[in-house]
């Protein structure tokens, strides 16, 4: 299945866009989804702390996807 | 709960006057408002990036606004909450601007500053809002 993955603020930088679309077997996990990010994209370095979101929601990385989920990776956050 | 609740990422300035009109209410005896600003500062010495001249705030916005909205249900559970504002700025915030302001009106002052702290300490830990330092040459991730 295909998954569009969001991307923000040095991690977007660094990818020079805001949106990966990866393909992922079905019954993926997110940490399986990360993986494969990191294996594609070697050039967008991962800060400590970074999360994972499916659908607006902080995800663990054991939680499996569905077709249509909106993944996005969230680097530390600064807000404030 | 929604009518007592007014979130907001805007890319205009913050007008804190009406963010207090905007919870000003006759069962009100205490408004809290607490204003995040940008703070003059200098570049990490050696680096010849000079002083700080703005914050550039960036954010997942869809997933911002929820968890914000969530973080104003929190509050409204755990005190009395009359009325709420919580606003983000996005993109450039000059030194001395404002790039969050939120409000709390409450029945009692207490609960205004204990539920006006709790917003702006979550809000920092969950909302997904990014800033990037711009200095006079140079500019920077915070965090990064």
């Amino acid at each position: 299945m295909t998954i569009q993955v969001r991307l923000f603020a040095i991690m977007a930088q660094q990818a020079r866009t805001g949106m990966l679309t990866l393909e992922v077997p079905e019954g993926a996990t997110l940490a399986s989804l990360r993986a494969e990010l990191q294996r594609r994209h070697p050039k967008v370095a991962w800060p400590a702390g970074t999360m994972l979101a499916v659908n607006q929601e902080y995800a663990q990385e054991s939680a499996l996807l569905y077709p249509g989920d909106e993944v996005a990776v969230i680097p530390p956050v600064s807000g404030g | 709960m929604e009518e007592r609740v007014d979130i907001a990422l805007q890319r205009e300035p913050l007008d804190t006057n009406a963010a207090v009109a905007r919870v000003t209410v006759a069962e009100a005896g205490g408004i809290a408002l607490f204003l995040g600003t940008t703070r003059a500062q200098r570049a990490e010495t050696g680096k010849g990036d000079g002083d700080l001249v703005a914050l550039e705030y960036h954010a997942y916005e869809e997933m911002a606004h929820k968890q914000i909205a969530k973080l104003a249900s929190e509050a409204v559970k755990r005190w009395p909450v009359c009325q709420l504002v919580v606003w983000h700025r996005l993109g450039e915030v000059k030194v001395g601007e404002p790039s969050v302001v939120i409000a709390v009106s409450t029945p009692h002052r207490g609960d205004a500053f204990d539920a006006c702290e709790f917003l702006i300490d979550e809000l920092k830990k969950i909302a997904p809002i990014w800033k990037k330092e711009l200095y006079q040459r140079g500019d920077r991730w915070q965090g990064a």
